[in-house]
């Protein structure tokens, strides 16, 4: 089957790549093994430096409403972050002391989110805290599955007004609310519905995997590179390359078998360790489709910190590229591949870390590919 | 340091990291708040059940085997193929005589053929269906397929002499669906092959693929159809030298993966000489074959990938054969299951859950308002022409009706 473009990798920097270049009449494909770590986005953008008017049309192309504004955003734990551009699910805040009283409400049986450890956060900020919980219809509460942020938001999604009736009833002097952010999986106007109807500032707080705005982003996302004519092969793996000279020919993949994927173009977006763009054993790294150089660190030692919550060595690893983002085999670059987001590891702090480095590399990759032609 | 490399187990099931993708995607677990989802029923617990098979719990019959969880896990866990050997390994009950009646699409097929019109008419009264309903507790708001008074097999065997003449040759495994109650969808798929100048063998004597028999806890029948199927696959493989079509996602996916990763009969030699015949038609075309179609054809499809086909991979053949059909206006819908999966909607106790899973690609349908849906699977077809009243075709049906 052959394409202008194939695309390895269906997260963010992959669909963003994918709806670019089919909006430029360029025909492409998506290889996409399972999902992604959008599955597992804040809704923030944290290092996009200037206004990105083009990220902000494409996404409002999907129908995803970005904003804007210099602040800072309420962290799951009760520490706040700067913040930059995001959906509209995470509240802007001028500064971290955003009221003087509130009210933050758990759910019972729901364990991805911790009412507790936000008032602390904020109460070091001189805001009196009080928690509480929102009910749950029986159904859910007997049922037994884990409760999980999908299934909530699933069912808020049909009766929200509840949820705006019960914090109001629940509310009492207090002038802000911290909801957990399970609002608006299928409809997105949902978390904006729930703010209007309560006559406090409502600010939604990132809750445990999985991400309630990240799936519904991924969602529209993927709608929208499927309206544009993207072929997206979901569930499939790229297995190997047809590489001749200085450029790759032809991709197989797992579904496809013997069936290969020609393209004029290729960009690699697999990811990094956990979704498989980078392997690991004891003794090596190696990125598995091409077989491309990676930076990482001989001294097997080296690569991680023993000390768990500090900076991971190994988060920095990825793929070689010249500056063109042509990754390299040998020390040679493969003049029709590029590599975007994090198969380039966090090395690149010119381009910001996770959503950040996706976009803008995605959107380097596809002027050069433009440009080109 | 102890390398770990070759420790993987069955399925997979250790590289799970608990991210609870799975638990997004699955269908059940939306509509069903006894069901305990994927990421428990499977990965999680095959850890307990290695432990002490007490723990197996019959919940898990609520698992639909759409293989969405597997589609959506970033780690290649093998979500479905854990539920469904655990149902093989430790369900010692046996299935009620509804399951069987439903899972014997073969052996039901073969009885209502000759009677097609008695069985027909019976099965569309209100009363036999809320007389199923009540004795067997098949849901009685549900649309019984109908028969065909002709099999298929029975058809092509008299046109043997005529395909054998076309220089180049394929076998079809038309499954029991197009034997028993569509024959018309493997005359679609004669004429486009003919087109092509390709002649239709039927295999040597094929059985139910056993897809129905697996989910109803009929595993060790469904191990013997799949030891004769895969014989018969090699005959025509191995000894005629054939590549086996085929027009139903959901009997390629089980003759491709489940006989392997299920039944462990070993398909190996065979496994990618079975295509979907959309498949086969497109690679033939992009190697340069050519169908003539009609001038005037003109039809707005709106097609739906069967959770199935989802897992093969192989969606893309047939959207984009569809897509290449001159006077074709396409919509892809949204990936989603229609609720059905095979037996499973016909159940009384999974009725409302069916219909609550189908709901948002019924809606989409609705909105988009297609002359014909299209999709490669015969209970989605079902499933959505009850629910939505729009008519569903296979895509190569679409294909012969478009080509001279």
């Amino acid at each position: 089957m052959r394409f202008d473009t194939v695309i390895i990798g269906g997260g963010l920097a992959g669909l963003v790549a994918g709806i670019s270049l089919q909006q430029a009449g360029h025909r492409t494909a998506i290889v996409s093994t399972g999902q992604n770590a959008l599955h597992f986005f804040s809704g923030s953008f944290e290092s996009m430096e200037e206004a990105p008017e083009r990220l902000k049309t494409l996404f409002a192309g999907a129908g995803i409403r970005l904003h804007y504004s210099a602040g800072v955003r309420l962290m799951p734990l009760g520490v706040f972050r700067e913040a930059a551009l995001s959906l509209e699910d995470v509240s802007f805040l001028p500064d971290p002391c955003f009221a003087d009283k509130v009210l933050i409400l758990g759910i019972p049986g729901y364990l991805d989110f911790f009412p507790s450890f936000l008032a602390e956060g904020l109460e070091k900020q001189g805001i009196v805290c009080r928690t509480s919980m929102l009910n749950l219809p029986e159904s859910v509460r007997e049922s037994p599955a884990e409760i999980r942020s999908v299934t909530l938001a699933r069912m808020f999604d049909r009766n929200w007004e509840r949820v705006v009736q019960q914090v109001r009833l629940l509310l009492k002097d207090e002038d802000g609310v911290v909801l957990p952010q399970v609002f608006g999986l299928e409809d997105p106007s949902v978390p904006e519905r729930i703010r209007q109807g309560i006559p406090a500032r409502v600010v939604f707080a990132g809750t445990m995997p999985p991400s309630v705005p990240g799936i519904r982003t991924q969602l529209l996302l993927k709608r929208r590179y499927e309206v544009l004519g993207g072929t997206y092969l979901g569930g499939d793996e790229a297995l190997e390359a047809r590489v001749e000279g200085d450029s790759v020919r032809s991709v197989t993949t797992r579904n496809l078998d013997r069936h290969a994927l020609e393209a004029d173009n290729f960009i690699l977006a697999s990811g990094g360790f956990f979704s498989k763009g980078l392997r690991s054993n004891p003794f090596r790294v190696w990125e598995p489709v091409f077989g491309l150089d990676v930076a990482y660190d001989e001294d097997r030692n080296a690569w991680y910190n023993d000390n768990f919550a500090e900076e991971q060595p190994y988060m920095n690893y990825g793929v070689r590229t010249d500056e063109a983002l042509h990754p390299l085999v040998e020390g040679r670059p493969l003049q029709n591949l590029y590599a975007i987001g994090s198969v380039l590891g966090a090395t690149r702090p010119e381009f910001g870390s996770g959503g950040g480095l996706a976009i803008r590399t995605a959107f380097s990759a596809v002027d050069q590919i433009l440009e080109a032609v | 340091m102890k390398h770990q490399e070759k420790t993987v187990s069955k399925h997979n099931f250790e590289e799970c990291m608990k991210c609870t993708v799975c638990t997004v995607y699955c269908p059940v677990l939306q509509v069903n708040p006894r069901y305990p989802g994927p990421k428990q029923a499977g990965p999680d617990g095959e850890r307990l059940r290695l432990k002490d098979p007490y723990f197996f719990s019959y919940a898990l019959k609520y698992c639909m085997n759409c293989k969405r969880c597997e589609v959506a896990c970033p780690s290649g866990v093998k979500v479905a193929d854990l539920i469904q050997a655990a149902r093989i390994k430790y369900d010692k009950s046996v299935p009620p005589l509804r399951d069987r009646l439903l899972a014997s699409t073969d052996l039901m097929g073969s009885v209502a053929r000759p009677v097609s019109r008695i069985v027909n008419g019976v099965t569309g009264l209100g009363v036999t269906r809320s007389v199923l309903d009540a004795t067997l507790r098949i849901d009685h708001r549900r649309v019984f397929p109908k028969y065909s008074g002709r099999s298929f097999e029975a058809w092509l065997k008299r046109r043997a002499k005529e395909q054998a003449a076309f220089p180049e040759q394929v076998a079809y495994f038309h499954g029991c669906y197009v034997n028993y109650n569509n024959p018309a969808l493997g005359k679609d798929l004669v004429k486009v092959l003919n087109a092509l100048g390709v002649g239709v063998q039927l295999l040597d004597k094929e059985k139910c693929c056993g897809i129905a028999m697996i989910t109803n806890g009929m595993s060790a029948q469904a191990t013997r159809n799949a030891e004769h199927n895969v014989a018969s696959l090699r005959k025509a493989v191995s000894d005629r030298g054939l590549k086996v079509v085929t027009t139903s996602s959901s009997c390629t996916m089980t003759l491709r993966v489940e006989y392997p990763n299920l039944l462990g009969v070993d398909n190996a030699d065979v496994r990618d000489a079975v295509l979907m015949a959309t498949r086969y038609v497109f690679e033939r075309l992009e190697a340069g074959a050519t169908l003539r179609f009609r001038p005037d054809f003109h039809k707005k499809v709106a097609y739906h990938v069967p959770c199935h086909m989802e897992r093969l991979g192989w969606g893309v053949f047939s959207e984009r054969l569809l897509r290449m059909i001159p006077g074709v206006e396409f919509t892809l819908l949204d990936s989603a299951c229609c609720g059905i999966a095979g037996t499973y909607g016909f159940k009384k106790e999974n009725y409302e859950a069916a219909q609550a899973v189908g709901a948002p690609l019924f809606e989409q349908i609705r909105a988009v308002d297609p002359e014909v849906v299209a999709c490669d699977c015969e209970t989605c077809k079902w499933q959505i022409e009850m629910s939505t009243g729009y008519t569903v075709q296979n895509p190569i049906s679409i294909l012969a009706e478009a080509i001279l």
